[in-house]
């Protein structure tokens, strides 16, 4: 696990104070941080989602894949503007699309959304093991504190 | 666990948890504003945090740093934004360089902490709130770097008594 988190290349570009002023705590866990390319596919998955249309196709065709056509149908706008919608999606890796005659079929790319919500589960847990040291602080006071 | 439900969304880039504690809020508010209580869980146990600052006003700021197993210190800061003893807190969190002065290339979070009182004590609830994904992202590489530290001293212990 530890080789495959430290197999990034460390090309992240330095901050823009110098490389000699890169802070310690960067230097520290500049080998853990994912190269920038990723990090602008990571932004790019949100910025997907910030849109309640985009957000919205996205669920239904996580369920169901769905054609262009029908999903279109469904919105109140036109069929080019959810084509965009669409595109930003496929951009995004969110969603894949295929060509089964003459319709295109849409449906959800599950990997790219449990990545998206592993990261958010990560800092999770720093909360979770904060809690409980709180918790023991809490339940066991050391003299001098007050109860 | 007193964790009672963590609610992340992705949309808006919040983390919200909530725990309940075995103590009345005006106990819990000290865990965050007495430094020398909130050291002793700011940090995982493999880098505990020192806080040089703590000064607990409305545009005050905390000054502290993290001491990582190899001696590394990894400084960060504190800036309030709200205060309400004792019910509610907002910050934002970030990194410092080696002498303390905030680094604003880095990442900063957002925080709400409200203390309500509840039948066992406290309702504890955290929101967090990153300014972008990217940020984010850095952070929970971090986090990675703490979570299996920590894990890994966990291990250590348990060859040791066996």
């Amino acid at each position: 696990m530890l080789a495959a988190l430290t197999d990034g290349r460390n090309d992240r570009q330095a901050p823009s104070t110098g490389s000699c002023q890169v802070p310690h705590r960067w230097v520290t866990y500049n080998h853990m941080v994912v190269q920038q390319a990723k990090r602008q596919a990571v932004d790019q998955i949100f910025a997907a989602l910030a849109d309640a249309t985009r957000r919205d196709i996205v669920t239904r065709v996580l369920r169901d894949e769905a054609s262009v056509s029908v999903l279109a149908g469904r919105y109140d706008m036109s069929f080019a503007a959810v084509q965009k919608h669409i595109a930003v999606l496929q951009r995004a890796h969110l969603v894949t699309k295929r060509q089964r005659g003459r319709e295109q079929l849409v449906s959800g790319d599950v990997t790219t959304i449990q990545a998206a919500a592993r990261l958010l589960g990560q800092y999770e847990e720093i909360w979770r093991d904060r809690i409980g040291r709180i918790d023991e602080i809490l339940t066991q006071p050391s003299e001098g504190e007050a109860p | 666990m007193t964790v009672v439900s963590t609610t992340p969304d992705t949309a808006t880039l919040t983390l919200t948890i909530v725990a309940d504690l075995a103590a009345p809020p005006k106990r819990a508010w000290q865990v965050w504003v007495d430094p020398r209580q909130l050291e002793r869980w700011w940090g995982p146990p493999t880098w505990p945090a020192t806080f040089e600052q703590h000064d607990v006003v409305v545009g005050g700021r905390s000054s502290y740093y993290m001491t990582g197993p190899d001696g590394a210190k990894a400084h960060g800061w504190w800036h309030f934004l709200a205060i309400e003893e004792p019910h509610s807190l907002e910050f934002e969190d970030g990194f410092a360089d080696q002498a303390g002065v905030p680094d604003h290339s880095m990442p900063t979070t957002y925080a709400r902490v409200e203390l309500q009182e509840s039948a066992g004590g406290t309702r504890m609830t955290v929101t967090s709130r990153f300014a972008t994904f990217a940020q984010m992202e850095q952070l929970m590489a971090m986090g990675m770097v703490e979570g299996m530290t920590l894990a890994m001293g966990q291990i250590d212990e348990i060859l040791a008594a066996a």
